[in-house]
């Protein structure tokens, strides 16, 4: 239905642009190039962003992560905590029920907590969009700043949390 | 947008010398995942191209940039990143639209940041995992690690001081 809709929609939109050509229709005219020069230069990006994500998915296996996550080290369960969410497809919607998965096995609550923050900035397929449209200058400035952010506020949070009387309300609810 | 494709060159060769079946499979999967995002793409411009007509250049960098009130910028763009939710395969591309038009990278920098780690529209399934309180502490902790990092972005990009 919203396929069908997004066609319609987007056929008025083709028709209206030839139109404008050929009335000299300024505003369609105007819009028209405004479409053609940012389609271009996303088919310039595309196709590099999407072959590394493509390999990516081939070469990085999941469990090989999930598997060093029982570490007791703090330094060594982030990093594998942090590599596990920057390999998270999906967004918060799939983040989320990993956390769960996480606490049930009884991982450390800052853990935890990174994970969900790393896997909203770490993921790698958006990592290679954005240094895509942004460069990489931009990319790594960001992940410089935001990794020790990330771990200092995941410890403050789960400090907080595990004195509180919220701690009986994280991932209560075992059907989700 | 070279390094990007000499990136891509060299992790395909290597890719194709080590295993050519995988290799394939990631071709595959790359081609999969392209046209499957496709259509939002197309539907994406359109809705930009007729915005960024309706609204001109100007007045979009006149609010969401310039040195002038580069401080309220971060904020309006911090908050409009909280708010809005849309995939990163659609934010990145239109945060390049943006930038191209001459909003500053700090600007860039706190939407993109807030969009990605504040989620006021998907609270309430947070809420669900979480508790409502942890839930808001997380969220308003990331607002500040996405204005932090537009500080950061700022300065090193020479957009303030």
């Amino acid at each position: 239905m919203k396929k069908k809709l997004n066609l319609l929609l987007f056929g008025l939109y083709t028709v209206f642009i030839i139109i404008s050509l050929f009335l000299s229709f300024q505003p369609g005219k105007e819009i028209g190039k405004n479409f053609i020069s940012f389609a271009l230069t996303m088919l310039k990006v595309l196709p590099a962003a999407f072959i590394i994500i493509g390999l990516f998915e081939v070469w990085i296996k999941k469990e090989t992560i999930e598997k060093h996550l029982g570490n007791k080290s703090s330094i060594k369960a982030y990093f594998w905590v942090i590599l596990l969410a920057s390999t998270t497809v999906g967004g918060m919607y799939v983040a989320f029920p990993v956390a769960a998965v996480l606490y049930r096995k009884g991982a450390r609550l800052a853990v935890i907590f990174a994970y969900l923050t790393a896997s909203a900035v770490f993921r790698i397929p958006m990592a290679i969009f954005e240094a895509s449209f942004l460069g990489l200058k931009f990319t790594l400035i960001r992940f410089a700043v935001a990794l020790p952010l990330i771990v200092i506020s995941s410890e403050i949070l789960g400090y907080i949390i595990k004195k509180s009387a919220d701690k009986n309300k994280l991932f209560a609810d075992e059907s989700i | 947008m070279t390094i990007l494709y000499i990136v891509g060159g060299l992790l395909l060769a290597a890719s194709a010398i080590a295993d050519k079946k995988k290799t394939l499979k990631a071709l595959k999967i790359a081609l999969k995942k392209f046209l499957n995002i496709a259509p939002t793409f197309v539907m994406m411009l359109v809705l930009v191209s007729i915005v960024l007509y309706l609204v001109p250049q100007e007045t979009v960098v006149k609010h969401l940039g310039g040195p002038k009130n580069a401080l309220s910028s971060i904020g309006i763009a911090g908050i409009l990143g909280s708010i809005a939710m849309f995939p990163g395969f659609i934010a990145f591309p239109l945060c390049g639209i943006l930038r191209d038009s001459g909003v500053p990278w700090s600007v860039i920098a706190a939407f993109s940041t807030s969009l990605m780690l504040v989620g006021i529209v998907t609270f309430p399934v947070e809420k669900q995992y979480l508790g409502a309180k942890t839930a808001l502490i997380r969220n308003i902790i990331s607002f500040f690690i996405a204005i932090i990092i537009s500080f950061v972005i700022a300065i090193l990009y020479g957009e303030i001081f």
